[in-house]
């Protein structure tokens, strides 16, 4: 403090501090309401999160119960085997469907008219026709016997049951008649409907029809496509983060690829979509919709993020390790194989899992390359037509049928599941193996 | 004998290979380690490397070339009498006929004598070239570990040749990123150059209307397909403009609290839970927008006595922003974090609260990073595909009105690619041209992006 200048000071400041307690509730306010800005954004997006994942969980809930019915079902020998030959072969030509029909007509012998009978007979999937099949195939003995087996009902049903549909809405709007309704309340009351799980979502191909239509080929899909990737992207990722970050000269072209790998980090990924297309469809004549071609180009989107993570974990590797390697004689390629890149692995597999997860829910350059046709068999090999999890979303999402919405948020949410599954594996890596030097 | 049993029986003979010339090292040495030059293993992985390359790299080119070669030929042996006046195409169809014959599976066509021949000829022609490719592959793998042990001298500097080795294949699988944008270039090049033979560039960037219908017949109505770009930019603008307005202040907003407000427990907890929007996939956002947000949207429009469209652009938007939330939050976040510490004590120092402090110091100094930062959202919302392609609409509108449908360059690729598609037709070579412009928009807006981004940082370091 300079004692001349104090007396003047004081007095300045006085005028100042006036004015500054004058302006001061303003300004905390101002303050406060900056503050509240901030968290109300936060509060936004996070509601947001939450709003996204309850219509999801919600919509996808009724997915994984079936309505199906216990029918009495009678296999005339005569029809289905007149030689009694037991041969299944013989068996599977039988018109099954007509059994199916039968055994509905029997419960509501009062129906009669052509159309109500066909109303009827809607009642039941067309996949109930194919379960008797093989049921009966099965066990031929079955064959001239009643047998009571469960068989799915139709969608419309279903989204009845489940309270989608209700009889409330116009007789016209909706997909399922006011006799067919009543037809239901008298099967319920019979004891004969059954709401459980259902397990046709987790074991069967795509369908028309949405009660007989699973996503298991489309998981089959995707680990078809995600092993091809992995294949791909993960050594060709570590071995190019190895040379730039350890072997790489100081040179033109080291800027140049350096460059073009933070550049193709944010190309979008339908770009990549029309590359496959053109490269590996037209030039070099892969087959169309197949893991093999979906899982390169995915690979080709997935490898700056791996060699970006690649080098972010050989960078943290201190360079005491790699001097006290060279000091006892190793060469600088022993150094970086026997030292750093072990040291350096966690780092990389996590990348790579991050990777790995972003290309599973990747679905735009994957409609470019065909994998958006409707596939009922599962792949067996990496050329076979095929389709994967995001992409079945995308295609029950535009499908007219409301049990087909609900199948999409299903399968979303067992995305999600494995999308948290294999950034739960990323963190556990993390954790357990990230060193602090 | 199959492609994979080959492959496994050349996998075997490189392990043979290893082990051989690791053997004859010791051998070389009388025992004695020490007076080789390298370690054991090395001269092993030297024959290993001389017995594989060759012999892995004839069994590629072979897999590559062969339908090729095998067609070629099959085409050159077929009788005049089935190939009689035939152009390209059919002929094309005639081989695949053959292979699905020769595969036993059903064909398109009457099986004749000739196609039956030509069929068991091609068998033929497949089991003479795998029985070649397997003798040569073979031979060359056998003869590279002649070669390689023959090498093999205690002398012999292994480790050098092998570590060379090793260097040059980590380099050429560097160099894949730049065979990667070399290959997206040229593609979407060389079919835009086709594309822009039969459409002028000047119609194509300037041209007001988009409906891209190429006739079946000369006097079909509409037979002139239009390919104008701007009412597709001025959609993707407009639903990108949407986007940002939704994701900028909330992002930047958030960025701001956690940085300079938040405790560090708040903050350990909200940045993953923000991040978590980053890595939901989009086909899940497009999802929610086709049917959540867009049926809400218009809903409220109604009650309010406003049209909305049910592909309304405010939906695809808004929804975009979400997804881009984390995006802007978390580069904002880097930037407000790079700014130093001593030029906000110094604000604080002079009497200033800490709202003011960021306002009008923080912010202002971390402004080039923040813009460089919402340019790259930017260029990920005019890239982003599916929820776009899942709510927003198909026809090409040049309107600036958020509630009626608009299509953006993304949905047109997709839906002029997704289906059958013959490749000379200008409708499926223009998804080629909004590719190109989508790749230059983008890269130029992530270049200028990074650059400010990067002078940004050295300005503090």
């Amino acid at each position: 403090m300079n004692d001349q200048n104090a007396p003047t000071r004081s007095i300045d400041n006085s005028t100042a501090m006036a004015a500054v307690q004058r302006s001061l509730g303003k300004r905390n306010r101002a303050e406060r309401r900056f503050r509240f800005f901030g968290i109300a954004s936060i509060g936004i997006a996070l509601a947001l999160l939450m709003v996204l994942f309850w219509t999801i969980i919600s919509s996808a809930l009724p997915a994984f119960t079936e309505t199906s019915i216990d029918l009495e079902i009678t296999l005339p020998a005569d029809e289905i085997d007149p030689q009694g030959s037991g041969d299944p072969a013989v068996i599977g030509d039988a018109n099954f469907p007509k059994y199916i029909k039968r055994a509905m007509y029997s419960l509501f012998p009062e129906v009669t008219k052509r159309r109500d009978k066909k109303q009827l007979a809607g009642l039941i999937s067309p996949g109930a026709a194919f379960k008797l099949r093989e049921h009966a195939m099965s066990d031929p003995s079955l064959v001239g016997t009643t047998i009571v087996l469960r068989v799915p009902m139709s969608d419309d049903v279903d989204q009845f049951k489940k309270g989608q549909i209700t009889a409330d809405i116009p007789e016209s709007d909706r997909r399922i008649s006011d006799k067919q309704i009543a037809w239901v309340q008298t099967l319920t009351d019979m004891g004969l409907v059954h709401q459980g799980f259902n397990k046709t979502f987790f074991t069967a191909g795509d369908s028309r029809e949405p009660e007989l239509a699973g996503i298991w080929g489309a998981i089959m899909g995707s680990i078809f496509t995600m092993i091809i990737t992995l294949a791909l992207s993960f050594p060709i990722g570590v071995a190019s983060a190895v040379y730039l970050e350890e072997f790489a000269p100081k040179n033109r072209l080291s800027d140049i690829i350096e460059v073009n790998i933070n550049n193709l980090a944010a190309v979008p990924s339908i770009v990549f979509g029309l590359l496959g297309l053109a490269v590996f469809l037209n030039f070099a004549g892969l087959p169309r919709s197949a893991p093999l071609v979906g899982g390169m180009v995915l690979a080709l989107m997935t490898l700056p993020t791996v060699i970006i993570a690649s080098r972010a974990a050989l960078k943290s590797v201190p360079p005491s390790i790699r001097e006290a390697a060279l000091g006892l004689g190793a060469s600088k390629a022993q150094a970086v194989a026997h030292h750093v890149v072990p040291l350096a692995l966690p780092g990389m597999l996590t990348g790579a899992i991050i990777g790995m997860a972003r290309a599973l829910g990747e679905t735009a350059p994957l409609l470019m390359i065909g994998m958006v046709a409707f596939i009922v068999d599962f792949p067996g090999n990496f050329t076979d037509p095929a389709t994967v999890l995001p992409v079945q979303i995308y295609l029950w999402a535009d499908a007219p049928e409301r049990a087909f919405i609900e199948r999409s948020s299903a399968t979303t949410l067992v995305l999600l599941c494995f999308l948290i599954m294999m950034n739960g594996l990323a963190v556990i890596l993390r954790k357990r193996f990230e060193r602090r030097w | 004998m199959s492609h994979s049993v080959l492959f496994l029986i050349l996998a075997a003979l490189t392990f043979a290979g290893f082990f051989m010339g690791r053997k004859r090292a010791v051998a070389q040495a009388g025992g004695v380690i020490r007076s080789l030059h390298s370690r054991p293993n090395y001269y092993g992985y030297l024959v290993a490397l001389w017995c594989g390359i060759p012999a892995f790299a004839l069994l590629l080119l072979w897999v590559g070339l062969e339908s090729n070669v095998v067609d070629t030929l099959l085409a050159a042996s077929l009788p005049d009498s089935l190939t009689a006046g035939m152009d390209p195409a059919s002929l094309s169809l005639l081989l695949n006929d053959i292979h699905n014959l020769a595969a036993g599976v059903a064909t398109s066509r009457d099986i004749n004598e000739a196609m039956a021949g030509a069929a068991d000829h091609y068998n033929d022609l497949r089991e003479t070239g795998l029985l070649a490719l397997a003798v040569v592959a073979l031979g060359v793998a056998i003869g590279g570990i002649l070669v390689g042990s023959k090498l093999i001298h205690p002398d012999l500097r292994a480790r050098a040749k092998v570590e060379r080795a090793i260097n040059r294949a980590l380099f050429i699988c560097s160099l894949l990123a730049i065979m990667i944008t070399v290959g997206i270039v040229m593609s979407l090049l060389f079919e835009s150059i086709r594309f822009f033979g039969k459409v002028s560039p000047f119609d194509f960037l300037f041209g007001l209307e988009w409906s891209p219908q190429t006739a079946l017949r000369a006097d079909q109505v509409g037979s002139s397909g239009a390919f104008g770009a701007l009412p597709l930019l001025a959609g993707t603008m407009l639903i990108s403009f949407i986007a940002m307005c939704v994701a900028a202040p909330i992002g930047l907003l958030s960025a701001i609290y956690l940085v300079e407000y938040a405790p560090r427990k708040v903050r350990a907890v909200v940045k993953p839970l923000l991040e978590i929007l980053a890595g939901i996939p989009t086909v899940v956002y497009g999802f929610f927008a086709a049917l959540t947000a867009a049926p809400f949207i218009r809903d409220v429009g109604t009650s309010l006595g406003l049209s909305v469209s049910s592909e309304s652009a405010l939906a695809a938007g808004a929804v975009m922003g979400i997804m881009i939330i984390p995006f802007v939050s978390s580069l904002s976040d880097d930037v407000i974090n790079a700014v130093p510490q001593s030029m906000r004590d110094g604000s604080y120092g002079l009497g200033a609260t800490q709202s003011e402090t960021i306002l009008r110091v923080v912010l202002p100094a971390a402004l080039p990073g923040i813009v460089g930062s919402m340019l790259l959202a930017v260029s990920r919302a005019i890239g982003e595909t599916m929820i776009v392609v899942m709510a927003a609409g198909l026809a090409a509108n040049l309107t600036a009105n958020p509630l009626e449908a608009v299509t953006t360059v993304t949905v047109q690729i997709v839906t002029l690619l997704v289906g059958d598609q013959e490749f000379d037709s200008a409708k499926t070579l223009a998804a080629f041209a909004l590719g190109l412009l989508l790749f230059c928009i983008t890269l130029a807006l992530n270049v200028v992006a990074l650059m400010i981004v990067n002078r940004y940082r050295e300005q503090y370091e």
